[in-house]
């Protein structure tokens, strides 16, 4: 396959941003997105030219790190993670648009690499259950309804990727935040936590700067893991009864 | 290097003994050994700092753990965050004597499987007291809401894995790794959020500061403005994870790398064993040269799929249309009491067989088949899908075939290390003050590790040992000033990195630092993957530091060492497999014998079975650096076999 990239450039936060045209060849439907990425870069590096920065990390879409807008689509066409899509899913002759995620909270670093910490801010304003080393019960002490631990794990899947906020047209957190919400909200074990989680994780989203929730919905489309549009309402419901039970001032 | 074969010697050093381990029987040893470690006084603790390099589930459950102790700790990871480490793609599951089950299953079984699983090749009081964590693992992992799999009375459901006959594997779908390292990642995040944790993301370790012959800081690289920074601390915990990637391809992320570990092999840790690998049986087989990494599917797979290659050699007709009597079920006819289920290293090796036989299926003949065809017809699709349906779907995202309807095709990768620093019973490296925990020490698993111990490994060392003997150390070491700038040792090894990084942008070659990556990795695979044999050794011997020395002339890195810079990320982590994949050759000719994931071709039973030579190899190989291509020091450290009496494994 023959294709021509635009891919967007960028040197620094602070420098200017701009789409870069390259073309390549020799693509093979086989590879994934990603490897394709790496034929460009064998090329520009053997050309003295800056290869493309982009995260990755272990390349079966589990850890979260590829985040790449493709032809205007977090993660591109298919429903998977950048690393995890192949080139099957183009045709020959295609011209690809590669993006970094797009948000106010999420600053470029360089290229296709943007600064996610904002996420890990959100975890540890209360996406936990507070029990040190040694302090636990039996493990079967606390038996737990399949439904319930099913439910738990259906949201405990989320990858901490980002694709929710960059499909977003808000720029809004809330799918990643009641993901971690209704994933400890789903066990006994994360009860004790539970009003003070919430809220705490809700304001800490406020305050990197996410926007709100409209309820598109681009979020859950996006979402490579399937966490679905209805954690956000549960959420919702949870920060509401939390609210009312916990008042804040 | 005149003589081709000068830099394969070695000379002998002093034996090593495990001077922490205490006597007595053996399940009495580590509480012993807590009973005799001094404490810190909760006050005291807080002035003490532990620098933590790795995020996984060593690290993280370390990090979290140590600073829950009231202990300051720093910690480091190369990714954007401490979440992304690359226990997160662990499958299958982890390993625990719960006996839940009631299927005979205990304490002293798990011990024994691991013992022998490993082919004699670890030590006991590490292993004993491996098992005997495993039941406090699952009640914090529980606790902390990792949502295992349960049954429908609301209890935990466990699955078997290879090379044992109980049921005690505890699982998350096809994700525990993930949901294990979410939940020391949230413990983690707490204790960010409390101040006890200073965590440095998307930042490196390039070097080991030790001083007065203690561990004293590490010299790292913010991977964002590509500035060098110091830091100090009373102790340094590594858990930076494996070496697989000295292969190229293997089953590890992409930026998993041995630096940590191998920096401070070079400042005198001995590593041991490093010829020890794990290749995994069941991984998606290649499709080209543009393969950047192999996709590893669970092990667990192998409870239900059945194994096969057609019965004559260069059959290509599909799958569907070779009939059930021209099948061989390889493993169920050589192994009729583990059948599927035999430890790793053997599923890999007759994998290897049959394909060098010319029996192999699918391109170039490099794969076996993994076929669920009687599990669907007997427990139903749905069934199957509830079990394996994420892996089914990453199988076919990556092949385009559907493995419900066509068995999956599989072939051995790289996928583990056994070998790693070499660590007492306290976990402490052969530098007073460093320890390795995780897949970056050599402790617990011998030549072979059992599917699901991994991650039971990780947790153990990380949320219970290390913090004990940590606090043992830092006990009986109070009061050390803290070393600057200026300090000599320090000056040093910042000099060093600086000078490193310099000279790899300044060579301004004509070849990238994947190619160099590639052509070690294949190497490597040929020479001292699946089998080797002295001839093959000798030539790797040789050809190592021909390829370091045009490393050298003709890397190209673009860009300079000040800035965001993969490239130069990379080049660096060759500079140390291009050294560590020497000892690992050499390693693997100086052991003349066949264990585990070991297989020299000249030890080997009448029908084609490792065999050991424990006689002259019962011990682990500790190597002792003394400068790039030269002879190192091996160290033996004889392993005693007081309850596991070595046998011939036989999984028949």
């Amino acid at each position: 396959m023959k294709l021509t990239l635009r891919i967007w450039r960028q040197h620094d936060p602070d420098a200017p941003g701009g789409m870069a045209a390259y073309d390549v060849e020799g693509i093979s439907p086989d590879m994934s997105f990603l490897e394709m990425l790496d034929t460009l870069n064998e090329r520009l590096t053997v050309e003295g030219q800056d290869p493309v920065a982009f995260d990755h990390d272990c390349r079966e879409g589990i850890c979260g790190a590829c985040s790449l807008v493709i032809n205007g689509e977090a993660h591109g066409p298919e429903r998977t993670t950048s690393c995890q899509l192949h080139m099957r899913s183009f045709r020959d002759g295609d011209t690809i648009d590669v993006e970094p995620w797009r948000a106010a909270a999420f600053p470029v670093v360089r290229d296709l690499v943007v600064d996610r910490g904002a996420f890990d801010r959100i975890i540890q304003s209360g996406g936990y259950v507070s029990v040190p080393t040694g302090a636990a019960p039996e493990a079967h002490a606390t038996p737990v309804p399949k439904a319930a631990a099913d439910s738990a794990f259906e949201h405990a899947e989320c990858i901490g990727c980002g694709a929710c906020v960059a499909a977003c047209p808000n720029g809004s957190a809330m799918l990643f935040t009641s993901a971690k919400v209704n994933h400890l909200g789903a066990l006994p074990q994360g009860a004790p936590e539970r009003e003070t989680r919430v809220l705490d994780m809700v304001a800490q989203m406020d305050a990197e700067g996410f926007g709100g929730c409209t309820l598109t919905g681009e979020c859950a489309t996006a979402c490579p893991k399937g966490i679905p549009l209805t954690s956000i309402t549960a959420m919702n419901r949870e920060w509401l009864r939390a609210s009312r039970k916990v008042p804040r001032g | 290097m005149s003589n081709p074969t000068a830099y394969a010697d070695y000379t002998t050093g002093e034996p090593l003994a495990d001077t922490k381990a205490p006597e007595g029987p053996v399940e009495d040893r580590w509480d012993t050994r807590r009973f005799t470690a001094k404490l810190v006084n909760p006050a005291n603790r807080r002035r003490h700092t532990v620098i933590v390099v790795g995020t996984g589930l060593a690290g993280g459950s370390a990090g979290a753990t140590l600073a829950e102790q009231g202990y300051h700790v720093v910690q480091f990871c190369y990714q954007d965050s401490p979440r992304r480490a690359h226990s997160i793609a662990a499958q299958g599951g982890i390993n625990a004597a719960k006996n839940y089950r009631n299927d005979g299953d205990s304490i002293h079984r798990l011990f024994y499987d691991t013992v022998k699983g490993g082919d004699f090749r670890s030590r006991e009081s590490n292993v004993h007291r491996l098992a005997q964590i495993s039941v406090e693992i699952i009640d914090q992992c529980v606790a902390q809401g990792v949502p295992f799999a349960r049954e429908y009375g609301g209890l935990l459901d466990t699955r078997s894995f290879g090379g044992v006959q109980v049921s005690r594997t505890f699982y998350a779908r096809g994700q525990t790794g993930q949901q294990l390292l979410l939940g020391a990642y949230q413990a983690l995040s707490r204790q960010i959020a409390a101040g006890n944790v200073e965590m440095h993301a998307r930042t490196e370790m390039l070097d080991l500061i030790v001083v007065d012959g203690r561990a004293r800081g590490i010299v790292a690289r913010d991977l964002v403005s590509g500035e060098i920074t110091t830091h100090f601390a009373d102790a340094v915990v590594l858990a930076s994870g494996g070496y697989g990637n000295v292969f190229y391809l293997s089953t590890n992320a992409m930026n998993s790398n041995a630096t940590a570990i191998w920096r401070a092999h070079r400042r005198g840790a001995h590593f041991a064993n490093p010829c020890f690998t794990q290749i995994h049986p069941t991984c998606i087989p290649r499709t080209g040269d543009h393969q950047s990494k192999l996709t590893l599917m669970s092990e667990s797979l192998r409870n239900d799929g059945r194994i096969w290659v057609p019965r004559a050699a260069g059959d290509t007709r599909p799958a569907a249309e070779i009939p059930e009597d021209e099948r061989d079920y390889y493993l169920e006819r050589i192994y009729p009491s583990f059948g599927n289920l035999v430890p790793r290293d053997i599923a890999s090796r007759a994998a290897k067989n049959v394909c060098d036989e010319g029996r192999g299926v699918g391109p170039g003949g490099q794969g076996v088949y993994l076929d669920f065809a009687d599990a669907i017809a007997r427990l139903g699709r749905k069934a199957v899908e509830e079990r394996y349906g994420n892996l089914f779907e990453m199988y076919e995202r990556i092949t385009a075939e559907n493995p419900y309807e066509v068995p999956m095709r599989i072939y051995p990768a790289v996928h583990y290390t056994m070998g790693g620093l070499w660590v007492d019973y306290d976990l402490q490296t052969t530098i007073p003050g460093l320890f390795a925990i995780g897949e970056a020490n050599f402790s617990d698993h011998g030549a072979n590790r059992l599917g699901a111990s991994a991650l039971m490994q990780g947790l153990a060392d990380g949320y219970f040992v290390l913090p004990a003997t940590v606090n043992d150390y830092l006990a009986r070491n109070p009061g050390h000033d803290t070393p600057g700038p200026e300090h000599p040792a320090v000056a040093a090894a910042v000099a060093e990195t600086r000078e490193r990084l310099h000279r790899l942008v300044g060579v301004d070659g004509d070849r990238s630092a994947d190619s160099f990556h590639r052509e070690i990795g294949e190497l490597m695979w040929e020479y001292c993957g699946m089998s080797r044999n002295a001839e093959g050794l000798r030539k790797a011997l040789d050809r190592i530091p021909q390829i370091r020395e045009e490393f050298w002339r003709r890397i190209k890195v673009p860009g300079t060492e000040g800035e965001f810079n993969q490239s130069l990320e990379r080049a660096n982590r060759i500079v140390d497999y291009l050294e560590l994949a020497e000892l690992m050759c050499l390693d693997a000719l100086h052991r003349a014998e066949s264990c585990g994931g070991h297989f020299r071709e000249e030890s080997q039973t009448p029908d084609g079975e490792a065999a050991r030579r424990d006689e002259e190899f019962g011990y682990a190989a500790a190597w002792e650096f003394t400068g790039t291509g030269r002879a190192p020091v091996l160290h033996r450290e004889d392993l005693v076999f007081a309850y596991v009496h070595p046998t011939q494994r036989s999984y028949a």
